[in-house]
Formats: C-alpha cells, structure tokens, sequence
C-alpha cells in the first residue's frame, strides 16, 4: 500500500514487523483462496491453524494466557491486513478475539482464563458471541433471554440470539442473558455455553448477499443446562457486553481500513494499466478525482486509526471516540470500495476482483457492531448531552 | 548443530528506484527494507536443520550500520536463538566484508555457515565464497536442497537442464537457492520474543576496501511504441521500418 503520509515512520519496528508478518499471510494463504469461497458461500475453515499458530486470535492479550501480549496498535494492524483479504477473515478474527475471548478475559474466573484462552488463542477452540437477539439489535437492553439460577448453583438458559458470526463453527458461546426473571438490563450476565450442550442448536442463515464467506448463525438454546462455573463471575449489566463491543469496534475502525487500502491498491493498479482510447484509464481527470477522493480518505482514517491505538494504549480511549472512528472509516470504506468498483468498469462484478466482494462486506460492517446511524447518536450525546435513543 | 547464517538487509523488490544525488547510491527516501529473499532461505533451512536434529543454535550475523539491527531481530523472529552486527558503514566491496565475516566466525565453532546464493540489491555473490576461502572450508553455492548429518552434508544444485548432487565434509559454507525451503512467517510470538533475544554489536573488521561504486545509472527509458495501422495494410510498411530503421530483418 502507498505510503503517502510515511505512517511507517511513526510505527515501531515491531509494530510494521507484525503488519508484514500478517500481510504476508494475507497475501500467501488468503488471497488466492478467498475469492471462491466468497462465491462457494463457505468461511475458509483451512485457514484457522495457520491463523493461531501466526497468533492473531486475541493477540492484545497477555502472553500468560498462550496470547502474543501485542499492543493495540499492533493488534489494528493485524485487523487491517486481514480485512485487506476479506471482511469475513477478519470478522473470524474479531469473534474469537474481541467478543470471545475478551470477556473470559475480562470477566471471567482464573480458572475459566486458563481453561479457555491458550486453546483459543491457537485455534484449537472456537468461540462465538451471543448478544443479538431476532427482535433486539440495536437495543439490545430489551433482549428477553433469560437464565435461572437453580438451588443447587446451576443455570437453565432459555431463549434465541441471531446473526452470530462462526456460531455453527464455534464449540463455546459467549452468550448474555438477563437472570432470574429481572427484566432489567442490570440482571445480563455473560455464560460460557459449549455447543456440544443439550438444548442448544446452531443454524446457519442461508441467502446472506455478503460476508460471504463468514458463517453467520441462529442460536437456539431450549433448556440449556449449565453448570454453575458457565457464568462469568465478574460480568454485570449490559455494559459488560457493550464493554466487548467497544473493543471489536475498535478492531473494525482498523479492518475497514484494510478494505480500503484493497480496493485503493487494485483500482490504482487497474487505471494504470487498462487502456481506452489510447491511453491507461489513470490518464483521465475522472479517475484521477476517484483516486485521489480514494487516498484522501484511506490518510486520513490512517490517523484516525493510529492516535486512536495510541489512546488505547495510554488507557485513555473512551467508547465514543471509537464510534467516531468506526463510523467514518466503514462509511468511507463502503464509499471507496463502490468507488473502485465502478472504476474496474465491467471487470469490477467478478469475483476474480475483490472491489465488489469488499462493497458487499462492507454493507455488513456498516451494519453490524453498532450502525453507522446508532455511532452518530452516541456521537450526538456526546456533543450534546441529550439522549436520542429514548 | 551450530550454524551461523550470515544475512543482508536489501531494499524490497517491488520498490520504484531512484539513483541518489550522488550518483553512487539508491535513493533511500522512503524505501522499505526487509531481510534479503535469499538470506531468508538460508535462515529458514538453518531453522530446519536444528529444528530436525532436535538442538543446536542458529546465530545470525550481518555487516552494516545500525538498520540491519531490525533485519537480525527479523531472524530472531523468525527462530534464530542470537545475533551480531558487525558494525560498519556500507561498502560495495564484497571481499572487505567476507574479510570481517570470516574474522568473527573463524573461532566460533560453526558446523556449517549459510549465506543467500547472492543479494537482491547487487547480485554480486561474492561474500559467500570468499568467506569460504578466507576460513578454509569446503564451499558449495545456490544450493537448493541441504541435508546434513554425522559430519557431512550432501546438497542439490540446479543447472540449465539439470541437477547436481555434491557432497561435501562439515565444517562448510553454503550458499542457498530458493526452493531449499519456504521460509516462515515470524509469528507475533516470535516477533515479541526477538526483543528480548541477545544482539551483539561490535565493529567490523573490513581491512582495505578496494571497490566502491563509481556511479550508478538506470536503463535508458524505452520510447514508446507506434500503430502503423490495421491489418495486411500496415505490413509493407513494418517491414521496411524493421528493415530500415531496426535493422533486424
């Protein structure tokens, strides 16, 4: 990618040592296998080992736990370079980290940390994050499912969670639940619920127009019964879980990035190269504008993205400013991707050319992890004051 | 197995060049540098060999100023247990710097020292071999399959339509093709863990420096090319223009 600020001056070595590591790995094992499965409609499960023993999966979390102890910049980079292959890998790669096992991390007994995260962080245990319900997306303070504790400290979990990235590949589920019938949003609570349970199904939801290549389930849990260390001891209200949100978001603002600098690279490339009326295409004022439009946005959510981490790092970040982030750089994403789309002429609809998978991705980037309208009323209280969820 | 593998940090292959405004050099500015395609064979068949017999070391050296620090510790990444700079502005003369290589390694008791077949940058190849000769040691170069074991070692060389098979007594230098082996991903692990991996530094003992790149120039732009027409039309006249004015018919 066109180092047109010399981001890379401001990096640390070990910072562009794990961007080149995994952008080599994107660009060996990903790419030339993505593209159909992309149209097969199947996550390319091939790759998990290679992706663990690399160490991508919760690689912001200490080395006691089998994890690589990378700070957060480090972790953004690895987010964008396997968004530079797909949004699906990448969103493989947030699940796992980000939304499973983060809140064992952070939520979870030692036994629970030990238990689970060095077989995680290798692959070897996949995980899935149950917080979306079919009626609760946004709002998902009013999701009605429901644990009950039982006398002899053992859980019964009833209820339904939807559009859950790897659920019918994971073996646990990080799942929220309200408990014991409060339907206050201070009853949710996290439990670890192994697939394999009696009463709990998985079932892909089939006709998906993008993230192709991701596995997106329906969990059912009917009389799900857990034992009493499924639940995670320290998690309370729903801030736990929006608490691993923010992290996962904060793993977006960078992947979408990573889409970008794809479509970017590609439609440079292709202008380049592609001659019409007697000279390449990158000749024209009207490519010219797109590319420029194209890398202006790519330097600028680059910044964006990198003092973001270095607040992260400092322990400073605050929520908001990560919706800020995720909301301008899916948005400018989706608007490159089509951008580079329509610059690849009729060559831009086939999968053989990733600006078009990535225009599809990113419509569910643009949705999921908070949309883009929810992070601009989160900004707008933030500016304001005033609460325009309620 | 002690092996030490000497590396090179080379400008990446893909990078646009520009001759600098000495005339004697590339133009730095902005180019990204990594550790040298074939000097990661030679550090992955290193890695293969001691991760094979089970033990070893795998020592890293390279010769240059303090950038190359971040090539080692990419070895070091990568599985190689130390490394050491020898410590030295850049010279084009590849017999200096076998000389402060060979200074260095004749004391530290290497079965079996691995260079690449020759650099991306210059593609001179001449560090390895002299290297050879300056330790009195066997030397097989652009090897692309190295086995060692009890003493000896037996490699493939690739020739025009055909292949070689040499043997040869440990200790020895080798210098490696690719195909010898598809060197690794540094794991993010890996990359964490080459910090905290011992890196000497110490001067370069290069003796007289006898080459230096006078200038440097890039091939001369190709002129564009030109339609005649469409067609049986345009034949008679790209004969007489290949007979004429390209001269090759």
């Amino acid at each position: 990618m066109l180092d047109f600020y010399h981001i890379d001056s401001v990096l640390s070595e070990e910072e562009r040592a794990v961007r080149d590591s995994v952008r080599r790995f994107v660009d060996e094992r990903v790419l030339p296998l993505i593209g159909d499965a992309y149209v097969q409609g199947r996550f390319p499960k091939e790759l998990i080992p290679e992706m663990g023993e690399l160490g991508v999966f919760g690689a912001n979390l200490p080395e006691k736990y089998g994890c690589a102890g990378l700070n957060n910049v480090q972790y953004g980079l690895i987010m964008q370079e396997l968004e530079r292959g797909d949004s699906g890998v990448r969103s493989f790669a947030s699940v796992q980290g980000a939304l499973a096992m983060y809140p064992i991390y952070a939520f979870g007994s030692e036994e629970q940390k030990q238990k689970y995260l060095p077989k995680m962080a290798t692959g070897e245990i996949i995980g899935c994050f149950g917080l979306t319900e079919p009626d609760y997306g946004s709002n998902p303070s009013g999701m009605i499912t429901m644990a009950k504790e039982q006398p002899d400290g053992s859980w019964i979990l009833n209820g339904a969670k939807m559009w859950i990235t790897n659920g019918s590949t994971a073996h646990i589920a990080v799942v929220w639940a309200k408990t014991n019938g409060d339907p206050s949003d201070k009853s949710i609570r996290g439990f670890v619920v192994p697939t394999d349970s009696k009463g709990f199904t998985a079932k892909d939801q089939k006709g998906k127009l993008s993230l192709r290549a991701s596995d997106t389930s329906e969990l059912v849990f009917q009389d799900v019964h857990l034992p009493k260390d499924a639940i995670l001891p320290s998690s309370a209200g729903l801030k736990s879980p929006l608490m691993c949100l923010t992290q996962a978001r904060y793993g977006i603002s960078w992947g979408a990035m990573g889409a970008a600098m794809a479509c970017f690279e590609e439609a440079s490339s292709y202008a380049q190269q592609r001659v019409m009326f007697d000279k390449p295409i990158g000749g024209f004022q009207i490519q010219q504008v797109r590319l420029a439009d194209m890398l202006t946005e790519i330097v600028k959510a680059q910044l964006v993205c990198l003092h973001l981490g270095r607040l992260k790092d400092a322990g400073t970040m605050t929520p908001q400013q990560v919706s800020l982030a995720k909301r301008n750089n899916v948005s400018m994403a989706t608007d490159i991707a089509r951008e580079a789309r329509r610059l690849l002429g009729a060559n831009g609809i086939l999968a053989e050319y990733s600006a078009m998978r990535h225009m599809a991705n990113l419509e569910s980037v643009y949705t999921y992890e908070g949309t883009h309208d929810v992070h601009a009323l989160i900004l707008g209280q933030a500016i304001t004051g005033m609460n325009a969820f309620k | 197995m002690k092996i030490a593998v000497c590396i090179k940090r080379t400008p990446d292959s893909e990078s646009r060049f520009k001759v600098a405004a000495s005339a004697a050099g590339i133009d730095e500015t902005g180019l990204k540098f990594d550790l040298d395609d074939f000097a990661s064979y030679a550090v992955e068949a290193a890695l293969q060999i001691n991760e094979k017999g089970g033990g070893g070391e795998t020592v890293v050296y390279a010769v240059g100023p303090d950038s190359v620090q971040e090539s080692l510790r990419k070895a070091m990444s990568m599985g190689a247990d130390r490394a050491v700079q020898l410590k030295a502005d850049p010279v084009a003369d590849g017999i200096a710097v076998a000389r402060a290589l060979a200074a260095e390694l004749k004391s530290g008791g290497y079965d079996l020292v691995l260079f690449g077949k020759h650099s991306f940058d210059n593609s001179a190849g001449v560090v390895g071999t002299a290297t050879a000769e300056l330790l009195g040691l066997p030397c097989v170069t652009a090897a692309s399959e190295l086995n060692v074991s009890a003493g000896k070692g037996t490699a493939r060389r690739e020739l025009e339509g055909a292949a070689e098979l040499v043997e040869f007594p440990l200790p020895a230098v080798v210098t490696i093709d690719e195909g010898v082996a598809r060197p690794r991903y540094p794991s993010l692990k890996g990359i964490m863990a080459a910090k905290k991996k011992p890196l000497e530094s110490k001067p370069a003992q290069l003796g007289a420096v006898r080459v230096t790149i006078a200038r440097m120039e890039l091939p001369p732009e190709r002129p564009a090319g030109r339609i005649l027409g469409e067609g049986t039309a345009a034949i008679p006249e790209l004969v007489r223009l290949l007979q004429n004015e390209a001269k090759v018919l």
